[in-house]
């Protein structure tokens, strides 16, 4: 059997540029999830208005973002505003902006499907206690919600994890970039280093988002 | 049986002269649709009201009027001579006094049973916490649930969630308690140990407006029975034994023909 070309990754310091790459990955999505979850909660709040010109706008807001490939948001931010605008962008502030983008967009329509699934009658036995709109709101609604989005959420956050395998499009060094660096590096000496250190990559991914999404199992069933 | 004396439950009455709720000229429509036409009714402290009649005759949407769950189109609601109103600034200062019972119970479900009912005594009227616990047990311990105090709503039959919805009701100390159809999503086996309840709470001194349909039970319980059909009351009687016995009017014999299968 020819080598699995994992032995690579032993060499100087690989596995460590490669964990480091991870943490790249894993920095710009827990930041855009956690920027998300508070402008999700927002428009989610919004979304539920009954104000058609609200309703709208962020209706046309949340079909763009489904309709627009990440990458191509990516490069929008990255490479498209800098020169239009003139502005100076870190490659890792363009990608949590795009991320930020489509994570709120994601957020606020979960908020907003937790929001209108309490049912109406909720509201009225808080109202028929004497509280008013905030209380029943902040002490009824509120906690309920959070319940129900939680495991909602999770999910968003893994896919958020996976998508930032794109950055590396413009030009962030995260861990697929770090294992096509070392895959280069070591192409002579080690033809096979391809399937190994994908292999890692793999894994990585898997260790990171199997236990999060472990995570969305439990709670949905505790809470359920 | 229970000890539901107003002086255990704590249910204050204002010194209004006799009146706590008087109902003038009520309009409500919905959509073009008339649901409750030139209503008129009062309640007297201490008196037990039981309205009954066919389904969609508006008796569950009076109920709603009274504690502006429904907003109205026309006369007005006085709880102690002053109105309660949907719009109103103090409507949460009055809902404070009017205590519901859905017919779906609708506990909170992410509370405790602890919690559900001392929820809004400690948020709502601010009272001490350790003060509303004691009462709040008190009460349960009258219902039989003491011993259910940490347990989820879900983790309940529905005739136990539908005691403890009572319990949340009297924590607030209401001066009249609204009861809309509190037995009708129950299975058979429990509507007795609910109405039992009631039946307690009555004897206890209790101003109640009932909306049921078990006839039995409203027999039992009424001081006076209204019989509401299409938006108006059609018969008042406060003879409830001759009144389902022999109705007056047409439509309220139909009606209780309905309930037999002789």
């Amino acid at each position: 059997m020819q080598s699995l070309g994992i032995d690579v990754l032993f060499k100087g310091t690989n596995f460590l540029r490669l964990l480091e790459g991870l943490w790249v990955a894993v920095r710009i999505s827990l930041i855009s999830v956690a920027i998300s979850i508070v402008l999700g909660i927002l428009v989610g709040i919004l979304m539920t208005s009954r104000n058609m010109a609200v309703k709208a706008i962020f209706r046309v807001y949340l079909e763009i973002v489904r309709i627009m490939p990440q990458m191509v948001l990516l490069f929008i931010v990255y490479f498209g505003t800098t020169r239009v605008f003139g502005w100076d962008l870190e490659a890792e502030t363009a990608a949590i902006i795009v991320f930020v983008f489509w994570g709120t967009a994601e957020m606020g329509d979960l908020v907003r499907g937790a929001l209108i699934s309490i049912p109406k009658i909720q509201y009225e036995s808080a109202a028929a206690l004497g509280m008013s709109r905030g209380m029943a709101f902040r002490y009824v609604i509120l906690p309920q919600t959070i319940r129900r989005l939680i495991p909602l959420s999770i999910n968003l956050i893994t896919r958020m994890i996976k998508t930032t395998s794109l950055v590396m499009m413009i030009g962030i060094v995260e861990v697929l970039k770090v294992g096509q660096q070392i895959i280069e590096a070591n192409r002579k000496v080690s033809p096979n280093a391809a399937f190994g250190v994908f292999a890692v990559i793999f894994l990585m991914y898997f260790l990171i988002c199997w236990p999060v999404s472990r995570l969305a199992v439990w709670l949905e069933k505790k809470w359920a | 049986m229970a000890d539901f004396s107003p002086e255990r439950v704590g249910i204050v009455t204002e010194s209004t002269g006799n009146e706590v709720l008087r109902i003038e000229h009520l309009h409500k429509e919905f959509e073009g649709n008339v649901i409750l036409k030139d209503l008129n009714l009062t309640v007297r402290k201490g008196e037990v009201i039981v309205v009954i009649g066919p389904s969609g005759c508006g008796k569950s949407t009076l109920l709603r009027c009274v504690n502006a769950l429904e907003d109205i189109q026309g006369g007005q609601i006085l709880l102690d001579g002053r109105p309660v109103h949907s719009g109103a600034k103090d409507i949460t200062l009055m809902r404070q006094k009017i205590g519901m019972v859905f017919q779906s119970y609708d506990l909170f479900p992410h509370k405790t049973i602890i919690q559900n009912v001392t929820l809004a005594p400690c948020k709502v009227q601010k009272r001490p916490r350790a003060e509303a616990e004691q009462e709040a047990l008190e009460l349960l311990e009258r219902v039989g649930l003491a011993d259910r105090r940490d347990d989820y709503p879900r983790q309940l039959s529905g005739g136990q969630k539908q005691r403890v919805a009572i319990v949340r009701a009297l924590c607030m100390h209401p001066e009249i308690l609204l009861l809309d159809e509190i037995t009708a999503a129950l299975d058979p086996e429990m509507v007795h140990e609910v109405l039992d309840v009631v039946l307690s709470l009555a004897r206890s001194g209790s101003t109640m407006l009932i909306v049921t349909h078990e006839m039995a039970f409203a027999r039992a319980i009424a001081d006076r029975v209204l019989f509401i059909d299409e938006g108006e009351i059609v018969e008042e009687s406060t003879d409830p034994k001759e009144f389902f016995t022999k109705p007056e009017t047409p439509r309220a014999q139909a009606f209780l023909k309905t309930f037999d299968y002789e």
